[in-house]
């Protein structure tokens, strides 16, 4: 006789089990970089900004081009779970939803971060940029902007895994409901690289934001998952 | 419950006799009140009653598209019913029972990546199990070779189905349901299958099989149900010999007369 396993034991099971699986294909790690590595190259082929330009435009593309591949990531780890119906096999498991769903985000928190350990330095070298704020806070706004984009972007992958043309709708789920965090992410780098303001107000409203969708997340995420 | 190795014993190809269990009196291990299931406009399941007695092996069987695997995924709750009730182990909450059955879909349900050892591992994890040798046990049940470290992508058809049984089976179920479980297997194994089916059987566990190879169920069927464009049209003690050979046999009336030459041979 089996019993029904804990939330946190499922969520590292599964969290191992998607580390291991992009470990082996690297699906989306590899088309995640090749897109973000496209968009900085070709931007800066496309302007010649100055360093004082440099700092003003950086925070946008940076998280416009994040933004674009971490779309991509996320139809990535979905699919995977479409081959072989496997998602059927956790559907009939006693695992919480909410294991499943945790993992997925945390894990794509995982490829999106290392995405901009790459990207970063790359941005830096690119745009010629040195930043006139604190360095710590451009980690923390990092943190919760990175949050923000998987937060939403799992949950509405998941809802739009079993469309037709899926590659198409998440964008078109994703983009309009993350506008207020895209804001914030861009001003509050900005405000950091230029030391023009204070970035408290867009690091507070990223922090908000991550706690409204992780909840909605966590609570919607079981009916998305059984949706037929 | 016993654990799996028991069922190593006696697995081969010869298959082992039918025992005679009075289950009337017991609960239905699943039971169906008018179920009905409509995909859009079409009506894939019209109204199925039935009931399944505990610790028997049914067969389902019926032509392509007659509402078999539909009707295993609404009892395995991977579907909902558009009408009626639906009953698991006395519970209509299939969630609240999900510890006690098994499935076994058309597809794998299994990450290509991984090995057979990983996979079982991870989906008996899902089922609050972490014990590696029961995974190896499951894997060698259904003759493989737990120490295979190949990815399962790189397996054949026939080795992904053994796999995808061991999965199904690796929490030890009260209740297994097999979707086309003999698809793309070889003979000697899908014996070994149907010997580990009537093993399990033998052993209290209830199993519903849809397939379209009812002879290979014919010696340990307990009963069969017959389903025809989503309704069930027969219900009979093990499976008459009527029903093993009817494709069969209008497959040669049809060959016989596909050609001229074929029809001028077949006439007397």
């Amino acid at each position: 006789m089996t019993s029904a396993p804990s939330l946190w034991a499922i969520t590292r099971r599964s969290l191992i089990k998607d580390l291991r699986l992009e470990w082996r294909s690297k699906d989306a790690i590899n088309s995640m970089l090749f897109f973000a590595l496209l968009v900085v190259v070709i931007f800066s082929f496309g302007f010649d900004p100055t360093a004082e330009e440099s700092r003003r435009i950086a925070g946008g593309l940076l998280w416009v081009a994040i933004l674009f591949a971490t779309v991509v990531a996320l139809n990535q780890t979905w699919t995977r779970e479409l081959r072989n119906q496997v998602l059927d096999a956790y559907r009939l498991s006693p695992a919480p939803p909410m294991a499943l769903f945790l993992s997925k985000t945390v894990g794509n928190f995982i490829f999106v971060s290392i995405l901009e350990v790459l990207m970063v330095p790359l941005f830096v070298v690119f745009y010629n940029l040195r930043s006139v704020g604190p360095l710590w806070q451009l980690l923390v706004v990092a943190l919760l902007a990175t949050w923000a984009l998987v937060v939403n972007g799992t949950f509405f992958a998941a809802l739009s895994i079993r469309t037709r043309s899926r590659e198409i709708m998440l964008p078109l789920i994703l983009f309009p409901i993350s506008i207020p965090a895209l804001l914030a992410m861009v001003d509050a780098t900005t405000s950091i690289l230029t030391g023009d303001s204070s970035p408290i107000f867009w690091i507070r409203l990223l922090a908000v934001y991550d706690l409204v969708f992780t909840t909605l997340g966590l609570i919607l995420f079981e009916p998305v998952l059984n949706a037929e | 419950m016993a654990h799996i190795r028991p069922l190593l014993a006696n697995v081969g190809t010869t298959i082992p006799e039918r025992p005679v269990t009075d289950t009337a009196n017991l609960q239905p291990a699943v039971s169906l009140r008018d179920v009905v299931r409509h995909f859009g406009r079409f009506a894939a399941l019209r109204g199925i009653s039935a009931d399944f007695a505990p610790g028997r092996l049914y067969v389902l069987l019926g032509e392509n598209g007659a509402g078999k695997s539909t009707l295993l995924r609404i009892i395995a709750g991977l579907l909902a019913p558009s009408r009626g009730t639906v009953s698991v182990l006395g519970s209509p909450n299939i969630r609240a029972v999900a510890t006690r059955f098994g499935y076994m879909g058309h597809a794998p349900l299994l990450y290509d990546e991984m090995s057979a050892l990983e996979n079982l591992q991870y989906f008996s994890a899902l089922y609050g199990i972490n014990d590696r040798a029961r995974c190896e046990d499951a894997i060698r049940t259904v003759g493989l070779e737990p120490a295979l470290e190949r990815r399962v992508g790189q397996y054949s058809q026939g080795m992904r189905q053994r796999i995808s049984l061991a999965r199904a089976i690796v929490h030890l179920p009260e209740l297994l349901f097999l979707d086309e479980p003999f698809s793309n297997v070889d003979l000697r194994s899908a014996k070994q299958m149907t010997s580990l089916m009537a093993k399990m059987r033998d052993q209290g566990t209830t199993i519903l099989v849809v397939t379209h190879q009812a002879a290979l169920l014919e010696p340990v069927a307990d009963e069969c149900l017959v389903l025809d464009a989503g309704r069930l049209v027969a219900r009979e003690k093990g499976i008459p010999a009527r029903l093993l050979t009817p494709y069969l046999a209008e497959e040669r009336a049809a060959l016989r007369t596909s050609t001229p030459r074929a029809a001028a041979e077949a006439q007397p």
